[in-house]
């Protein structure tokens, strides 16, 4: 019920690889350490998704102040690597319409 | 009257103790014989209600409890989530979800609108009590035969 956070920076890219659980108790941390990436001008942040293996609408909430956050900063955010279900919640909710899902390796660990 | 078990917790209104319900949900869940993808749509869904359940609690300074009682039919997982905090506005609440729809600009997204919605879409039915507290009372069926993808519907008495 832990989520691990893992960035890298260089070069106008911010790499972030996410693994565990993004619910109401990791989302905030989730935020604390995101918002920053998309605040800096003309910066590509790309989330690694491959290692959540469970999200629920407090993800979606980051995820959304995110972007709006790199619209202002004209920086772009990509999510790299959705677990199937997780990808479903986006499209559940039409978010997969706003936000750039690169789903290329979906599912690896199902 | 359907025969059912019933299995009750009281969790602190605090966001670290959703994950420790979903834990016990799924262990429920798997007993009863739901599919993998049933217990995924079960973990969200109950995570959604307790998570407003805790905000609900946080913004009243409140360090409040949520009652979540599980109801094991041999057909289906009635569960609900109970906050007994003071009431909060259903309006505002009913009226603020819905999918993403394409008129709408980035800007006026709501960040945190989405978790009923989910519900919705997720459980087969959906009650929503607000006479003393919150109670939100979601059911799923073991197989897909109670009720269909366009019945749902989310039903409130107040």
């Amino acid at each position: 019920m832990n989520l691990n956070i893992d960035v890298t920076e260089g070069n106008g890219k911010s790499a972030m690889k996410l693994a565990g659980e993004i619910d109401a108790y990791t989302a905030p941390q989730l935020k604390e350490k995101l918002l920053p990436l998309t605040k800096i001008e003309n910066n590509q942040v790309e989330v690694d998704l491959e290692g959540v293996h469970y999200m629920d609408s407090t993800g979606l909430g980051v995820f959304i102040s995110a972007l709006k956050s790199v619209n202002e900063s004209d920086s772009k955010m990509r999510l790299i690597n959705l677990q199937n279900r997780v990808l479903r919640l986006f499209q559940i909710t039409g978010l997969d319409e706003i936000i750039t899902l690169d789903t290329a390796i979906r599912g690896g660990n199902d | 009257m359907d025969k059912f078990d019933f299995i009750e917790m009281k969790v602190p209104a605090r966001a670290e103790y959703v994950g420790v319900v979903r834990l016990s949900l799924s262990g429920i869940a798997n007993r009863l014989g739901f599919s993998y993808e049933a217990i995924e749509d079960l973990k969200v869904s109950v995570s959604e209600a307790i998570t407003n359940a805790v905000e609900h609690a946080y913004h009243d300074e409140d360090d409040g409890e949520v009652t979540v009682g599980f109801g094991v039919y041999e057909d289906r997982l009635e569960v609900m989530v109970a906050d007994h905090g003071g009431s909060f506005n259903l309006n505002k609440v009913k009226g603020g979800i819905g999918p993403y729809e394409g008129s709408e600009s980035v800007e006026n997204l709501r960040e945190g609108g989405f978790g009923l919605f989910l519900i919705d879409a997720l459980m087969d039915k959906v009650e929503i009590n607000n006479e003393s507290g919150v109670v939100v009372v979601m059911t799923k069926y073991l197989h897909e035969t109670g009720v269909g993808l366009d019945d749902d519907q989310i039903s409130t008495r107040q």
